[in-house]
């Protein structure tokens, strides 16, 4: 069982409001000060499931993709310390600015660039730009079953049968592979590397691929192929202004709230 | 610019779901002269057409095969009725569907989708689509160079259609085979008004301490009015285990624009507020007074949940 990991590095999601800045001109987020960037939570959590699933085959190979600037490297690390094998880095300025799509053909190249890959884990959704694409799209690319917001994946026999995220509660699905999953939070926790596995993982080195390599035109990659066009980037304005409710009691407070809501017609 | 807009509608009992109604809304006012269509799968869509409020004309396949969401079967549908509508915009809620067959559809038929659009607007002739980003801390807004443009829209963020339901339909074919096979399904029960319908939502988070406060947050609810108030969760919330992942708010969980919003010991994060700013009246109760759920507050109370809110209580019973 050979499972490949796509991990990104983004702006650290928890960075305060306070401290999130855009750059108008060129619609980018100016890397707030002092906060470093981090492997995107979800993704975290893919590798958590694809470990998992190695170990209780007892067998297998996990391999972390990552495509991003070389500072990406410290995302593929990360992964390899919670146990992943190998790492890939795709780092090419063709790949820039790219779209879901461009960034899913870059991944898909690279997963068939490794040829017997078997299952390909995604977060459900980038906690930078939020899209819930990627992951969807390399299954397209590939012509692979996807299962998404699994908040469970566990080898069944010959296929695997995951435990999916609905609005109203969850389902059991069962996909033979090669197949995706891309994986939300309810999966539970990720696992934290310690300190020697972190200092193992400093040491393996990272395979880094360009465009080239993986056989792509920088036509079809990056801004110049992207379809999903960005025209401006901004803060939204936040609404309300603050009454803060006054009184000397939790009592006082309470009453004082409840006539304002009345007041409103709220309640 | 006249638009052809399919809309790709589900069905809830039998009917267009809200959303489903919300997007015909939304197309109605974008259409400008085109048509509007829409696509309805599953058991009764025939008869749901006829609901379908300013679709002109509805794409059906009344097969209950897809009455289980299953994107295999589903995309073969709806890219027919993409094509046969002659579509220059196709939009689908941000629901598990939307969220599955946007990226799908958009990259059989070569295009690109916008996700969890809170906008969609016709600026001079091309179509601009805003979407929240990086949590809810941003707002981007895209153009999409092909055709057609596809875009999964976020609950509430149209009004409702009105008027008359499709008068023409066109037969979809039937479900074909998947290879992601559907062997279980676990519905939540929640207790209670459904989060997404209540006028009023009571939201616990973290602060709470434990998962007992969402005991109190119930009696608050129904000091309320057990047919107006429903308790939700942030995500810091349900992640430690005290309520349903069905009840979160925000981002990755569920959207409400309820009249009043009561965010109690929630530290209001943007991919919090993602879920609730939408709502009319927000009120903060927060320890901290520099929390920013104050920044989307109409009404702040600075105080410790565990007295303010049997206060609240009591004075609500009074
Ligand atoms: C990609 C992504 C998606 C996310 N999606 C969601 C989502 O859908 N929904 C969501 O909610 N979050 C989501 N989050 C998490 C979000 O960023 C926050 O971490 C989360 O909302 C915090 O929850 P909280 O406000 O309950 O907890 P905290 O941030 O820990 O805040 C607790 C608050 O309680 C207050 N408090 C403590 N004790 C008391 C007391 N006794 N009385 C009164 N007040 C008290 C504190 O002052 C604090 O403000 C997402 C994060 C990421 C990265
Ligand atoms: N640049 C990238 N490198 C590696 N994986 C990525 C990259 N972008 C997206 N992904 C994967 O695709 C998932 C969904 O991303 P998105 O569609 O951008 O929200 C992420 O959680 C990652 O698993």
């Amino acid at each position: 069982m050979h499972i490949v990991v796509c991990a990104k590095q983004i702006p650290d999601p928890e960075t305060p409001p306070s401290a999130f800045k855009i750059d108008a001109a060129t619609n980018k987020v100016v890397p707030a000060q002092g906060i470093a960037p981090v492997l995107s939570q979800f993704d975290a959590i893919a590798a958590e499931a694809a470990l998992r699933i190695k170990e209780a085959g007892g067998e297998g190979k996990v391999t972390v993709i990552s495509m991003g600037a070389e500072s990406a490297q410290a995302a593929i690390k990360q992964v390899l310390a919670m146990g992943a094998d190998e790492g890939v880095l795709l780092n090419d300025p063709a790949f820039e600015d790219g779209d879901s799509h461009t960034t899913a053909k870059v991944l898909a190249s690279a997963i068939q660039k490794l040829g017997d890959v078997d299952a390909v884990f995604c977060g459900r959704q980038a906690a930078d730009w939020d899209m819930g694409q990627v992951g969807l799209l390399i299954a397209e690319i590939l012509d692979w079953p996807v299962a998404t917001i699994a908040k469970g994946a566990s080898l069944e026999g010959e296929t695997l049968s995951v435990e999916r995220v609905l609005a109203d509660g969850f389902e059991t699905v069962q996909v033979p592979f090669p197949a995706v999953v891309t994986v939300s939070n309810e999966f539970g926790e990720p696992r934290y590397p310690k300190l020697p596995q972190i200092m193992a993982a400093a040491k393996k080195t990272v395979t880094q691929m360009k465009a080239g390599d993986l056989g792509l035109d920088p036509s079809e990659v990056g801004k110049a192929g992207s379809r999903l066009q960005l025209q401006k980037l901004f803060i939204p304005e936040k609404g309300a202004q603050v009454e803060f409710i006054a009184g000397d009691t939790p009592q006082e407070q309470a009453a004082a709230l409840v006539s304002k809501l009345r007041a409103d017609k709220l309640i | 610019m006249p638009q052809n807009i399919l809309v790709v509608g589900e069905l809830e009992n039998g009917a267009p779901s809200t959303v489903t109604l919300e997007l015909l809304g939304g197309a109605a006012a974008l259409a400008a002269g085109g048509s509007v269509s829409v696509s309805l799968l599953g058991s009764g869509a025939t008869a749901a057409a006829a609901q379908a409020a300013g679709a002109s004309k509805a794409f059906v396949s009344d097969d209950a095969n897809y009455d289980t969401f299953r994107g295999e079967q589903w995309l073969p549908a709806v890219q027919a009725a993409v094509e046969q509508s002659g579509a220059t915009l196709v939009l689908m809620a941000q629901s598990t569907a939307g969220r599955e067959l946007g990226p799908r559809l958009a990259h059989r038929l070569n295009t690109a989708v916008a996700m969890d659009c809170v906008k969609v607007e016709d600026a001079g002739g091309a179509l601009q689509f805003t979407r929240p980003a990086y949590g809810g801390n941003a707002q981007a807004t895209y153009t999409i160079a092909t055709n057609p443009a596809i875009a999964t829209v976020r609950p509430k963020s149209f009004d409702e259609a009105t008027g008359a339901g499709a008068s023409e339909t066109a037969e979809l074919p039937a479900a074909g085979a998947s290879r992601v096979n559907v062997v279980g399904k676990e519905v939540t029960e929640s207790e209670g008004l459904a989060l997404t319908d209540a006028p009023i939502v009571v939201a616990g988070g973290r602060g709470l301490g434990a998962p007992e406060g969402f005991e109190t947050l119930r009696e608050l609810a129904a000091a309320l009015g057990k047919d107006k108030a429903a308790v939700g969760a942030s995500r810091a919330a349900v992640d430690l285990g005290w309520f349903p992942p069905s009840e979160q708010i925000g981002l990755t969980g569920k959207v409400v624009t309820p009249d009043l919003y009561i965010a109690i010991a929630i530290s209001g994060a943007s991919q919090h507020m993602a879920g609730a700013s939408g709502s009319k009246t927000i009120v903060g109760v927060n320890r901290d007074k520099d929390a920013n759920i104050f920044d989307f507050s109409k009404y702040g109370v600075v105080g410790d949940w565990k007295q303010v809110i049997p206060a609240l209580i009591e004075e609500l019973k009074k």
